[in-house]
């Protein structure tokens, strides 16, 4: 099974949630931090045995002394990443989608593709918790590559919970994309309430199964919980406000180990999910 | 003029709450909220919207199906396994495309043999010309699920500057978003100087040393300053060391304050809001930086 944890606003404790249900869920879990522009889940995990791998793209390369000019390649890009100068083609990788159109395209024959480096994946483990995460390369534009790569560590016969990048645009479809249910955190604050709305359209649109979590549900206003409450939408937890969480949190400890008392509040809203998923599967 | 970006690397640091707090203190500015994927400046700005426009950019591919003779080239030829390909009882083979994969690139449009695949332009949401209480607002709202965020970005910063330019503003402030990817880079390059939100966590500083590497790239000189630094008194030191090492010049710090939130209930900027600790050290950083 698949959950991913996301909210549309940053910072609400999307990687505390994901991390805790990592911790407290039995059988075999494994943890992916597709959240590629900044990764955090492994400050929490500590993953033991890492491993590095790299997330190539593919890259059009001209080969010059067959290059004619002829233009095919720039007709077909759709990112102004290729153009046909008076002589020859030229590349801009930065704008490049990795799509192969120019390459076939091309009537000459003169484009090939070359790997490029975009990110890095890296895996490792942690008592049981089998943890993968994605980097992306500082300078590289697009991040959706990197979190497919990730994602396809995904393991058919384990509890897959994927740490989901903020928003609502391309790198969030990519993270949600074929998953049972999404876990949207979110905290009680006019921001956090606007970003929660557009989350959960997004959701809508894609047609996957939500539920909502209200962190620090004690440090705004009500207009969170009468939103869900209006628009049928299941409350999954309400995780208070303390201290010592944004503490264990500043110092890189997870609040399972910093606040055991909250164990049994992720517990029963893995519980929940699962009845929730299995209500939708059936 | 000068185009200030306030970006934070990790979202939820409390950059918005303080850019609206910069934009009271001000006078002559204009804003533009670049965080078009979860744009919240307009919760404390409160907008009047003035001009309302669509944002179309790039396209999508539709196979129409009257047309399609089922050869399956698209569904050969698309790298984002975007084309999918369904079997009906009778064994009849359909192809569709998958909106939300589509990555647009047109290839499966060009290589059709039958030009059975229609490519029309995506609307990928709107932007607007506001009048606020300060000053003049660009902002934007990226469709739900919409691609060419990076695109649109690009368009809020180029109407902020020119609406600056006409009336004789001499600041842009531009709230960008969280991370490092292609919004992030479309709201900083070619900006005077970046401002740095950041809260004294390990994710914080692990965040802040990445989106520094990025303004190191492009060469954006940058600017540090600390919300919450209370949470964490020694992180706070090690962070700012850390920056300043980095090539950053530290603005200030900002503590844990409620009252941030109670604004933010209230819809008004922390230091118009004007109780507790955290608007006397937003002011502080303000006039740090006008001494820059
Ligand atoms: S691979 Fe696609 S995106 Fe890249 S240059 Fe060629 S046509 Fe353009
Ligand atoms: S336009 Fe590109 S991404 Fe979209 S369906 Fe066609 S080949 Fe696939």
């Amino acid at each position: 099974m698949n959950i991913a944890i996301a909210s549309g606003k940053g910072g609400t404790g999307k990687t505390t949630v994901a991390v805790a249900l990592a911790q407290t869920a039995a059988g075999p879990v494994q943890l992916l931090d597709c959240d590629v522009e900044e990764p955090n889940a492994h400050i929490f995990v500590k993953p033991e045995a890492c491993i590095t791998h790299a997330v190539n793209v593919l890259i059009p390369v001209v080969d010059e002394s067959i290059c004619d000019a002829n233009g095919k390649c720039s007709e077909i890009c759709q990112f102004n990443a290729i153009v046909s100068l008076k002589t020859k083609a030229m590349v801009f990788p930065e704008l490049c989608h990795s799509c192969g159109g120019c390459l076939r395209a091309c009537p000459t024959g003169a484009i090939t593709e070359e790997e490029q480096q975009t990110g890095i994946i890296e895996t490792g483990s942690r008592d049981g918790l089998e943890f993968v995460m994605g980097r992306l390369d500082v300078g590289q534009a697009m991040s959706p590559p990197v979190i497919r790569a990730v994602k396809k560590h995904t393991k058919q016969d384990a509890l897959t919970l994927i740490d989901c990048p903020p928003g609502t645009s391309c790198p969030v479809i990519a993270a949600v994309r074929d998953c049972d249910f999404v876990v949207l955190v979110t905290e009680p604050t006019p921001f956090g309430l606007h970003d929660l709305i557009l989350a959960v359209e997004t959701m809508r649109e894609l047609g996957l199964p939500f539920g909502v979590v209200i962190n620090r549900s004690d440090a705004g206003d009500r207009r969170v919980e009468d939103y869900c409450r209006d628009e049928k939408i299941h409350l999954l937890a309400m995780i208070p406000e303390n201290r010592k969480v944004a503490e264990a949190y500043s110092r890189g400890e997870s609040i399972t180990t910093a606040v055991p008392e909250l164990v049994p509040l992720f517990r029963s809203l893995l519980e929940k999910v699962f009845e929730l998923v299995g209500e939708v599967r059936t | 003029m000068t185009e200030l970006v306030i970006i934070s690397g990790k979202g939820g640091t409390g950059k918005t709450s303080i850019l609206a707090s910069f934009a009271a203190l001000a006078g002559n500015a204009v804003f533009a909220d670049c965080d078009v994927d979860a744009a919240d400046l307009h919760l404390i700005l409160n907008p009047t919207i003035q001009s309302r426009n669509v944002f179309s950019s790039g396209h999508e591919a539709v196979i129409r199906q009257v047309d399609c003779t089922q050869c399956g080239e698209c569904y050969d030829v698309c790298r984002f396994d975007a084309v999918i390909k369904s079997e009906s009882h009778s064994g009849e083979l359909k192809f569709t495309v998958d909106p939300f994969s589509c990555e647009g690139c047109g290839v499966c449009v060009w290589f059709c043999p039958v030009k059975a695949i229609d490519f029309p332009e995506c609307v990928c949401g709107e932007w607007y010309v506001s009048d606020t209480r300060f000053g003049p607002m660009v902002h934007a709202r990226l469709g739900i699920a919409a691609e060419n965020s990076g695109k649109l970005v690009s368009l809020v910063r180029r109407e902020a500057k020119k609406i600056a330019d006409e009336g004789g503003r001499d600041l842009v402030l531009v709230d960008g978003p969280p991370g490092i990817g292609c919004p992030v880079i479309a709201s900083i390059t070619g900006s005077d100087a970046a401002i740095v939100v950041t809260e004294p966590t390990l994710s914080g500083r692990h965040d802040l040393e990445r989106v520094m590497e990025l303004t190191r790239h492009f060469q954006i000189p940058v600017y540090v300053c600390i919300n919450k630094w209370d949470i964490n008194p020694e992180m706070t030191e090690s962070v700012e060391s850390d920056a300043v090492e980095a090539g950053a010049v530290l603005l200030g710090r900002i503590p844990y304050d409620r009252e941030v939130t109670n604004a933010q209930i209230r819809g008004v900027s922390v230091v118009e809001h004007g109780k507790g600790p955290a608007s006397e050290s937003i002011r502080g950083v303000w006039e740090k930086w006008l001494t820059m």
